[in-house]
């Protein structure tokens, strides 16, 4: 019987057959591949809002980088530490030094009011107050338009972030804490990180203006080297005269992104999993009338002697060939819209505002594509069955 | 109603077809129900929300505190009714996924402003008994499988008692709840008497978190708003006085542009599904040219080939759009699918009649095409086809 290559060049006959019928089809071709497009669009949308966030989130803490809060607290918001504390802490074994002393900065939260410039109304922006060590600590610290602010006065930097989804953050406009007018001196960026969607101030000014005494929220210390964490926390853990939740920034900002991306991803995967079984429907109803069309012309393939295998595989192909062609415009469509879109949105753990973009990443493109094939080969499976099963001779008959 | 026969043989012409098309009208649907079902739950019944009460917080964001004190000057303003204070304890109950929210309230006042909270009446006496006591929502105790008399443990993440120790222990005295559909019934409250006695000094004793106050006369809120910041202003805490309905909205704001960009996201699939649909529609009355022909021939009127296509295709879309709606009415109605995260997930029955609206529209605007199509057709050309 037919061997190997025989059976390649049936397929290849029939596909093509397939194939070059498309145009002849217009209308439910491109129903359908619109159909895959919409769902892959949608998949990939959804999803990169959590990759947004997430990347946002990673991209605030490096392996070598520690965050020091009170035992139990669960974030900066909640936390609570001394000045004797966060002596202590700067003193700590692994932390790393230079000739002005420990980098170690202890730091205080709190949320001011400011209106979203999209929606107008007010948000929870966040307000930090740094040491002198704190642009060490983190990485890719960069002041991009106008300066630092200047050490004990009532002055602030903004990140990006904020600056672009907050009004009144401009350099050379004015902020509201507490009874004083803050003028708004710099801006800066951090790698795309979570401090941007912050605004900086010095801490002992800040201390002053919110009555916090001598007492921090947290302390940002950067390590000798990724290993010293182990040594780092040991030390502060079991001394007696501290009550401290010691952790990597890594592992605290991927515990912080979780409530946000796990209400998006369940979102997300729950409506494009009914648009993909409503893209099924579609692609079927295509394959359906493409193999009716074609009753005729496939039944006189198989009496000249081709196999039905040739046939299931290559209606199977061609709804593939659609789908990957719907889901490639989706891809393609989610990439341009959504890639780098600037937003906002609410981290519940600090009950504040944080900036991201979205991010269309590779993984999501695949995953896109993946979902297209699945889609066309659900959706071909079934048509291709009924086309090889098709009698040979009343289907002829229909000539 | 005498053609309905033959609408029906129309439908069972190509079955597959048929029911592909109907199970794909079905899911735009079901998705057009969860679609409302966020939108509720993320909005979270902002519309329904008390005209006559206001939310009074810290001029500068929500965590700062306001004196208890500032209750009985709010008292005393022309056209509040009442006024009463809830604070964020921000507890853990077991495990920080286990999230609901807790404040201790002063529990007469609390329950006089929100009547949305149903307490039976031997319950809501055991607490004001029991100093201890808490009551809880319908929906978290039965999540936790909560009884009356249980001893719930949480740990605040704000909040120490004079011993330094993070964890409180509230008596289980009641259940609420809700008198209405979309009232929240997560939350559990507490006696703020208890709480403000136990609490660390130093560490906001006599501070509270924000006022909730009634107003005698809605039409006369935003009044009402202006003279209670007025009468904290130069203050060491300033306040901001909204309408409850805008406080709760800016919260649904804070998540922001994401339910903007997932519903936009959706309104154009849930367009391209119905693209689909229309496509197959029109496809299968241009596949019957030649059978409408000969209706024409034996004597059917313009107006009654338009009427006998447009029945078909509102006929299929109805049957799909309430088919699909049922679906989702059912589907949502077993709850939030993210566990915890979107409290008030259901689908509003407003947006169901919207939904069947749309169906029919549905029909409408996909069978029209093909209907004037299939009254111009002349019938000697359509006969030809044959």
């Amino acid at each position: 019987m037919a061997g190997p290559a025989n059976w390649i060049s049936q397929i290849a006959a029939v596909t093509k057959f397939g194939l070059l019928s498309m145009p002849q089809r217009r209308g439910s071709v491109s129903a359908a591949a619109f159909g895959i497009a919409g769902v892959v669009a949608v998949l990939v949308g959804v999803l990169s809002i959590a990759a947004g966030f997430r990347n946002a989130m990673s991209a605030s803490g490096s392996p070598d980088a520690a965050l020091v809060l009170r035992s139990g607290a669960d974030s900066e918001m909640v936390s609570g530490l001394g000045r004797p504390s966060t002596r202590i802490i700067a003193d700590a074994p692994g932390v790393a030094r230079t000739a002005a002393g420990p980098l170690a900065s202890a730091e205080l939260f709190v949320i001011i009011s400011l209106p979203k410039i999209s929606t107008g109304s007010d948000v929870n922006v966040p307000l930090r107050g740094v040491e002198r060590a704190a642009l060490l600590v983190r990485d890719k610290m960069k002041i991009v338009d106008g300066r630092m602010f200047d050490w004990g006065k009532n002055e602030v930097i903004v990140g990006l972030g904020a600056a672009r989804e907050f009004s009144g953050l401009r350099v050379g406009d004015r902020i509201k804490v507490g009874r004083y007018d803050w003028p708004v001196v710099g801006v800066f960026t951090a790698g795309g990180g979570a401090a941007e969607s912050e605004i900086w101030s010095d801490a002992a000014v800040l201390q002053a203006a919110y009555n916090r005494g001598d007492s921090f929220q947290s302390v940002y210390v950067r390590l000798k080297s990724p290993d010293s964490f182990n040594a780092f926390k040991d030390a502060l853990t079991t001394d007696p005269r501290l009550s401290a939740e010691v952790m990597r920034q890594t592992d605290y900002f991927a515990d912080q992104s979780t409530a946000v991306t796990k209400l998006i991803t369940t979102l997300g995967y729950l409506i494009a999993s009914l648009m993909a079984v409503g893209a099924v429907f579609g692609a079927l109803n295509t394959m359906y009338s493409s193999v009716s069309a074609r009753t005729r012309e496939i039944a006189t393939l198989r009496a000249l002697g081709f196999g039905s295998g040739a046939v299931v595989v290559s209606v199977m192909l061609e709804s593939v060939v659609l789908a990957l062609l719907g889901g490639a415009i989706g891809a393609v469509l989610s990439y341009v819209v959504f890639n780098g879109f600037h937003t906002a949105t609410m981290n519940w753990q600090s009950f504040s505002q944080i900036t991201f973009s979205l991010a269309v990443t590779p993984q999501l493109l695949v995953q896109g594509v993946v979902w297209a094939t699945l889609i066309g080969a659900i959706g071909g499976l079934f048509p291709a069955i009924r086309a090889a099963r098709q009698p040979i001779a009343a289907a002829l008959r229909e000539l | 109603m005498k053609f309905a026969y033959l609408i029906w043989s129309n439908l069972r012409r190509k079955k597959t077809r048929t029911v592909l098309t109907l199970l794909s009208i079905v899911v735009a649907f079901i998705l057009f129900g969860f679609l409302s079902a966020i939108k509720q739950a993320l909005t979270g019944g902002v519309v329904l929300e008390g005209a006559n009460r206001l939310i009074v917080r810290h001029k500068v964001s929500i965590i700062q505190l306001l004196p208890q004190s500032y209750q009985q000057r709010m008292q005393r303003i022309a056209g509040v009714a009442a006024a009463t204070h809830q604070t964020w304890f921000g507890g853990i109950y077991q495990d920080p996924k286990n999230f609901f929210m807790q404040t201790p309230v002063v529990p007469e006042e609390f329950l006089d402003m929100h009547p949305e909270f149903v307490v039976p009446a031997d319950q809501r006496k055991a607490w004001l008994e029991t100093r201890t006591g808490a009551i809880v929502g319908r929906k978290t105790a039965e999540r936790f499988n909560w009884k009356i008399g249980d001893k719930v443990p949480i740990k605040s993440t704000i909040w120490s008692q004079k011993d330094g120790s993070f964890l409180w222990t509230f008596d289980v005295v009641g259940f609420y709840d809700g008198r209405d559909k979309n009232t929240d019934t997560t939350a559990l409250f507490f006696r703020y008497d208890y709480f403000d006695e136990a609490r660390r000094p130093g560490w906001g004793k006599g501070q509270v978190g924000w006022y909730t106050i009634r107003v005698t006369d809605p039409s006369r809120a935003a009044e009402v708003a202006k003279l209670v910041d007025a009468e904290f202003e130069n203050s060491s805490a300033e306040t901001k006085t909204e309408p409850e309905g805008a406080f709760v909205q800016s919260w649904a704001n804070q998540i922001g542009d994401i339910a903007l960009i997932t519903a936009s996201i959706l309104g154009a699939v849930f367009f391209t599904i119905l693209l689909v649909t229309g496509n197959t529609i029109s496809q299968s009355v241009r596949e019957r040219t030649g059978e409408l022909g000969v209706l024409k021939a034996i004597g059917f009127t313009n107006a009654q080939v338009l009427g006998l296509v447009l029945a078909e295709s509102c006929l299929l879309a109805l049957l799909g759009g309430i088919v699909g709606l049922g679906l989702a009415w059912f589907l949502t109605s077993r709850g939030d699918p993210t566990g915890g995260l979107l409290p008030l997930f259901f689908f509003p029955v407003h947006d169901v009649l919207i939904g069947v609206g749309l169906s029919l529209v549905l029909g409408l605007v996909t069978g029209l095409f093909p209907a004037l199509q299939a009254m111009r057709l002349r019938v000697a050309e359509a006969l030809r086809r044959i």
